[in-house]
This record gives C-alpha cells, sequence and structure tokens, in this order.
C-alpha cells in the first residue's frame, strides 16, 4: 500500500524548507523561550520599565511634597464606600511617651478617590507637558498607599519618581561601557601584536585600582550642587569608566576566536578589508555575547548606583533614586516601626534578580547549537 | 618545460613564529614552522603536500595566500593581468587584485563557513569584496556557483548549519571558484569526511579542475587521497621538503628514506607482499629545537655522520624528481607496488 507523504505529520514540504531557513538568531529567541525563569525576568523588566515611562502620570505627588499632617503616616486603607472606591483622612496624635506619631483612621470621613485628575505638572517622556494623575483626593488630604516618610512624603510617588534614576542610570552606564569595550576590545583582539599588549596593560593598570575606593574618591569629586541632569551624566560615566574594561577583555577573546575562524581567512583571502571583516564577521559573531555581559553587568551597576547613593555620593536629595530611599531607610526605628520605609529594597532586589535571570536565559541562549 | 607553463614559483619560503614569554614579551625562540622550501605549481597542475601532523604544510599553504605573513623567501606566481609577480613583497592595493586568482578550502567545514550568513551571502562574499557582481546578477552568478558544485540554489537562503559535512565542504569549494581562481590551496579539505563523502569532494575537485583549468595545492596526510589526485607529489618534514617529484615516481622508486617510511606504512593491496613495518625511532623532532645537520637523521636508517652535520640542500636528481638526501643516488629503497605488477594467481577450478 502506497503512503502518501503529505498525509504524514511533521512531513509537509514548507516545514522541510523552513527549518535551515532560520537564521541564528531566531534559534536564539527559540531556545531562549525555553527558560521560563528568564522569560518571566523579561517579562517583570518589560513591565518595570513600562510603569517607569508613565511614573508621573501613575504618581499622585510630587516626590517633594511635604506635608507634616502625614510624618510617618502608614499605607491608607482602600474600600468601597457608597459604592465609591475611598480611603479615609487620618487623625494625627502625639504619643508623648515614645515622641512618635500616632495615626487613627476616622472612618465617618471617606474620601473618594478620583481617576484622571489634574495634579502638579510634569513634562511626560520629558516632553509633553501635562498635569494629568491616574489618581488623587480631595486637596488638603492625602493618599498614601505606600506610606508616607518622616516628612509626609508619599513613598508611592517616590518610588516611582526613583526608578526613572535607578533604572536608567545603570542601564544607560552599562550601554556606554559596551560601546567604549567594544570598540577597544575589537581593536585588541583583532590587530593583536603590540596594540594588543599596550591595551591589555592599560586595562591591567585600570583594574588594580581597588573598585570602591575608586569609586567613592570619583563621586566624590563630583560637583556638589550641580543640578540633578549633570549629576547624573556624571554618575554614568563613572560606571562606564570603571566597567568597560572587564568587557573589553571578554569582546578581545571572542574576537581572537573568530579572527582566526577559516570563514575569516576566507575572506582575507578574497581581498576583505578590515572594516569588511570586523563588521561582516567579527561583530556579528560577538554581539550575542556583547549582549550577555551587557545584561548581566547592568544589575551591578543599578547596585553601585544605589550604594554610592546610600552612602551620600551618589544622587542626592533633593533628587530622588532608590539608593537616595533606601538610606532614608537606615534607621532603626524606620525597620521597627515604619516597615514601608523598606519597600525600595524590595524593587531593587526584583529588579536586580530580573536581571540575572534574564541574563542567564540569554547566556544559555546564544549558543542555539549546543 | 616553459616558463610559460609556470604558474607559481616557490623559493626559499620560511615561515618562523615567534615564541614570546614574560611580562615585556620578549621573543625567546621561534618555531620554525616552514624553514625554507621551494617548489613550483605548474598551470591546470595538483601538486600534493604530504607530511606529518606539525610539518608545517598547512602553513605553507597559507602564506602562500599571505594568510600567514611569510618570514621569508619569494613567491613568484604568474598573474594573467599583472605578470610574474613577487606575492611576498606586493602592496595590499596590488595584493587585492592579486587575490582572486589564488584562493583557499578549508579541512574544517564546520568552521570554515560563518553561521550567522545564508549560504547565498557565504558564496556572494568574495563577489561583493571584489566588486564583481551586485543584485540580481550576483544571485544568478551564486545560483550558478551552486549548481557548478552539485548544491541545489534554492538551498541559497538557507544557513550553514542546515547543510552536512560533505554539503558544506561544497559550500566552501563553491566560495573558492566564486573569483575565477587559477589556483587554488586546498588545505586538507577532505581530511573530515566520510570516506564516502571524501571520494565525491574528489570526483567534484577533479572534475572542477578540468573545466577551469584549476591549479591545486593539495595539502594533505592522507597517502592514498594524494596519490590519487596529485600530478606531483612533495614530502614535508619539519618544515622543509625532503622529495619532490611526479606521483609515479614518488610513489614506486622513493628515494628518500623518509617517504620510504611513509609509503610503508600504507596498507598492501596484496596480502602476499607484506613485508616488516619500518617502525621509525624517537619522536618528529620540534620545529623549535630541530636537529642538527638532516633533520631526518636521528631516526634514519642509513644515517652517517655527514648527516649529522650537514644539511643536505633539495637537488634534482633527474626527471623532476627532487631530494634532500646526501645518499639519494645511492641508497636503493622501497617504495609501494604497482597494482599492475601484482599477479593474481586465480586458482582455476578443474571440472
Amino acid at each position: 500500500m502506497a503512503v502518501d507523504a503529505t498525509q504524514l505529520p511533521h512531513t509537509t514540504a514548507t516545514q522541510v524548507e523552513d527549518v535551515g531557513q532560520i537564521p541564528q538568531w531566531q534559534l536564539m529567541v527559540r531556545r531562549f523561550r525555553k527558560s521560563k525563569l528568564s522569560v518571566g525576568g523579561m517579562y517583570v523588566l518589560i513591565v518595570m520599565y513600562t510603569i517607569m515611562l508613565f511614573s508621573d502620570f501613575l504618581a499622585p505627588y510630587d516626590h517633594n511634597r511635604l506635608d507634616s499632617n502625614y510624618a510617618w503616616g502608614p499605607p491608607s486603607q482602600v474600600k468601597t464606600v457608597n459604592g465609591q472606591l475611598s480611603t479615609f483622612a487620618l487623625k494625627q496624635t502625639l504619643d508623648t511617651e515614645r515622641l512618635q506619631w500616632l495615626y487613627v483612621v476616622d472612618e465617618s470621613h471617606p474620601l473618594p478617590i478620583h481617576f484622571f485628575v489634574q495634579g502638579y505638572e510634569y513634562h511626560f517622556l520629558g516632553i509633553f507637558p501635562s498635569k494629568l494623575h491616574l489618581f488623587g483626593v480631595e486637596d488638603g488630604f492625602q493618599i498614601n498607599l505606600l506610606g508616607a516618610d518622616k516628612d509626609g512624603k508619599d513613598v508611592l510617588s517616590r518610588l516611582l519618581k526613583g526608578s526613572q534614576i535607578s533604572l536608567t542610570l545603570g542601564f544607560v552606564g552599562v550601554v556606554i561601557s559596551v560601546i567604549i569595550g567594544s570598540i577597544v576590545g575589537t581593536a585588541s583582539g583583532y590587530f593583536g601584536g603590540a596594540i594588543d599588549n599596550m591595551i591589555q596593560r592599560v586595562i591591567e593598570l585600570l583594574r588594580s585600582f581597588p573598585d570602591i575606593p575608586l569609586f567613592l574618591s570619583l563621586a566624590a569629586a563630583l560637583p556638589q550642587n550641580a543640578p540633578v541632569e549633570v549629576r547624573f551624566f556624571l554618575i554614568t560615566m563613572i560606571i562606564a569608566v570603571i566597567g568597560w574594561t572587564g568587557l573589553a577583555r571578554e569582546v578581545r577573546g571572542k574576537v581572537m576566536s573568530y579572527r582566526n575562524a577559516d570563514y575569516t581567512a576566507a575572506s582575507v583571502a578574497a581581498g576583505g578589508s578590515h572594516w569588511h571583516i570586523i563588521t561582516r564577521h567579527l561583530i556579528p559573531n560577538s554581539l550575542s555575547h556583547i549582549i550577555v555581559v551587557g545584561t548581566l553587568a547592568i544589575p551591578a551597576a543599578i547596585g553601585s548606583e544605589t550604594a554610592l547613593s546610600f552612602l551620600g555620593l551618589g544622587i542626592l536629595p533633593p533628587a530622588v533614586s532608590w539608593g537616595v530611599m533606601v538610606r532614608d531607610a537606615q534607621t532603626i526605628e524606620a525597620i521597627t516601626t515604619y516597615p514601608w520605609m523598606l519597600l525600595p529594597v524590595l524593587v531593587l532586589i526584583i529588579t536586580v534578580l530580573s536581571f540575572y535571570l534574564l541574563g542567564d536565559g540569554i547566556r544559555d541562549a546564544v549558543d542555539p547549537y549546543a | 618545460m616553459t616558463t610559460d607553463d609556470m604558474l607559481l614559483e616557490v623559493r626559499g619560503l620560511k615561515k618562523h613564529f615567534p615564541i614570546r614569554s614574560g611580562f615585556l614579551r620578549r621573543v625567546t625562540g621561534t618555531v620554525k614552522a616552514v624553514d625554507g622550501i621551494d617548489f613550483h605549481i605548474k598551470k591546470g597542475e595538483t601538486l600534493g603536500l604530504v607530511g606529518e601532523s606539525g610539518c608545517g604544510k598547512s602553513t605553507a599553504g597559507r602564506a602562500l595566500l599571505r594568510l600567514h605573513e611569510p618570514t621569508a623567501g619569494e613567491i613568484i606566481f604568474n598573474d594573467p593581468t599583472l605578470g610574474k609577480v613577487d606575492v611576498a613583497k606586493l602592496d595590499r592595493t596590488t595584493m587585492l587584485k592579486l587575490r582572486p586568482n589564488m584562493q583557499i578550502i578549508f579541512q574544517d567545514p564546520f568552521t570554515s563557513l560563518n553561521p550567522r550568513l545564508t549560504v547565498g551571502q557565504i558564496v556572494g562574499e568574495p563577489l561583493e569584496i571584489q566588486h564583481r557582481a551586485s543584485g540580481s546578477e550576483l544571485i544568478d552568478r551564486v545560483a550558478e556557483l551552486l549548481n557548478e558544485v552539485g548544491i541545489r540554489p534554492e538551498n541559497m537562503s538557507r544557513y550553514p548549519h542546515a547543510f552536512s559535512g560533505g554539503q558544506r565542504q561544497r559550500i566552501g569549494i563553491a566560495r573558492a571558484l566564486a573569483l575565477n581562481p587559477k589556483l587554488i590551496v586546498c588545505d586538507e579539505p577532505v581530511s573530515a569526511l566520510d570516506v564516502s563523502i571524501q571520494a565525491q569532494v574528489l570526483n567534484l575537485l577533479g572534475e572542477l579542475q578540468a573545466k577551469y583549468g584549476l591549479a591545486y595545492l593539495f595539502v594533505g596526510h592522507d597517502l592514498s587521497v594524494i596519490e590519487h589526485i596529485s600530478d606531483r607529489v612533495a614530502v614535508m618534514y619539519v618544515g622543509y621538503i625532503v622529495e619532490m617529484a611526479k606521483t609515479d615516481k614518488l610513489y614506486f622508486t622513493p628515494k628518500h628514506p623518509y617517504t620510504e617510511a611513509l609509503l610503508n606504512a600504507i596498507p598492501k593491496a596484496d596480502p602476499r607482499m607484506r613485508t616488516r613495518p619500518i617502525r621509525l625511532q624517537g619522536e618528529v623532532p620540534s620545529p623549535a629545537n630541530p636537529p642538527s645537520g638532516c633533520y631526518f637523521h636521528p631516526r634514519c636508517r642509513y644515517a652517517k655522520d655527514i648527516c649529522k652535520q650537514e644539511r643536505p640542500p633539495l637537488q634534482d636528481i633527474g626527471d623532476e624528481h627532487f631530494v634532500a638526501c646526501h645518499f639519494a643516488k645511492e641508497l636503493s629503497l622501497v617504495g609501494v607496488q604497482p597494482l599492475n605488477d601484482i599477479k593474481l594467481e586465480m586458482p582455476v577450478k578443474k571440472s
């Protein structure tokens, strides 16, 4: 009996043709998708960065708005009153014995939560001026979904505003160090000889400085009264300057192995220029590795920014980053009595962990034939 | 032989690799991978270059194309447009014009194709570099080349990972053919392949040679493959050529003790002709620290005092048979037996 090949599963002509036409990066994506944890990390990061873009819209208050009526205010309760989502006014009393503000929820005074309200002015994506905010309560009262700090500043608003610095500074710093490291590493690995020798000795010299003191002394040398943008830029540069050396070494190693590959030799034999060989063979092959190293360097850079800000040498108030917020939480009372002050730590852990998971997944995926 | 037939003449080619050590990377020694070799290749001919691993045969092949910068020596190439030029001394722009005439096929089909590029991009790359074709013209030429080596042109958009070792080697051959070269250096092109595939690839190389008048420098270590494909054979030992002759001459009447020992290792077709194997004493010397005199003398059965002191030059003993041995004319050495000489005495059945 003749078997009709088209009726067999998995033997249709299109499928057979398809397999060989999948470029390597698609094979990598396939492999990456198999790692559930990494995909999870990626989604968490996508959500976080999306929230960061809309942070001003989502934040009910300016991150520096003070209100002594809400000092150390606890997270607001939200209930449905008369069919409306509401929070309640707080009665503030001073515990004279422990010198501590006590808050009692005034259930008789519900504050309906209004959506799409007008609030403080900001520039959406840094360009479009807007006053629109997702939610708010009537003026004179405050809603602190995640509590308030010692000056009555809304922790949620500060977390959202802080993400703008914490999530971008590390990222931008790593991008810059990736660019420097790739260029230097490629030059070092491709040309070899005296150039390679010189570059490697310089890198060794830079790496022989202990990281933390170098970090601190560079950061301490920054102008104290510079605007936030300038400070942000300078700290980014510090992270990049310290980070590029390791990356340059990794890229050099990769480029050296691809430089000695036979397909590169074939390109030379056909008369390919340095530029042609670097852009056609070396960079595309090293790129996946560069992305892995970069992804795994981002959490370290975020940690560096946090550490600097925590020590009071990074981002300085009135600007806010998660490191600044962690600094505010370093008192005993914050840990014992006002646990919401530790939220930035939690957010930092989630971010860093997600980046590591993502980086691990990419690292496993870049060798799809293994 | 007329000089016009000559495609490539190599004189005193050397490639030394410095050994660097210490913090300042000072040169503390040299590996003399290729240490002064002379040979020539005529138009449309195949020169087999055979030797043990590490003897410098691949390095020699790559130095011809200046994939390794030669340390010394002349590589006179008879270019159709430039005339006779010394490849070793050409500047970058002239070299660029000459490169299409000398191409290379590699040993390992799994590392010789960039996994990021499609087959079409791989085969088309030399054409792109030399600005020979672009657009649909490029695609047509690539399709033609793939047809030539027995790969269906529909496979142009596929990636190397979709192909077997033999197919990949064919793609590598198509890439080498792209620029219509006069000489192809075949760097052990079949040693990574199954025996059945080896035959296919060798036949393909033979067909292409007949069709395009290609000359091959065929580097290899498989004596049967070399015998099959070569018009002449050169035997290398620790960086220099010890014997070079027409294939039949070299295989049937070797004149160098090393060649004799190599040929002795070929399995015999006739079981009655089994001889005692020649076991070479000791190891292949390191090209970083070679012995005095003739490099082969510590392992040579026929070595005399002069062999320890003087390195014998490669000299012509007549009929294009070159030998580097002090006793080339005196020794009578055993080669392989021509198949025709094997007398098959079939027992005749009487009924």
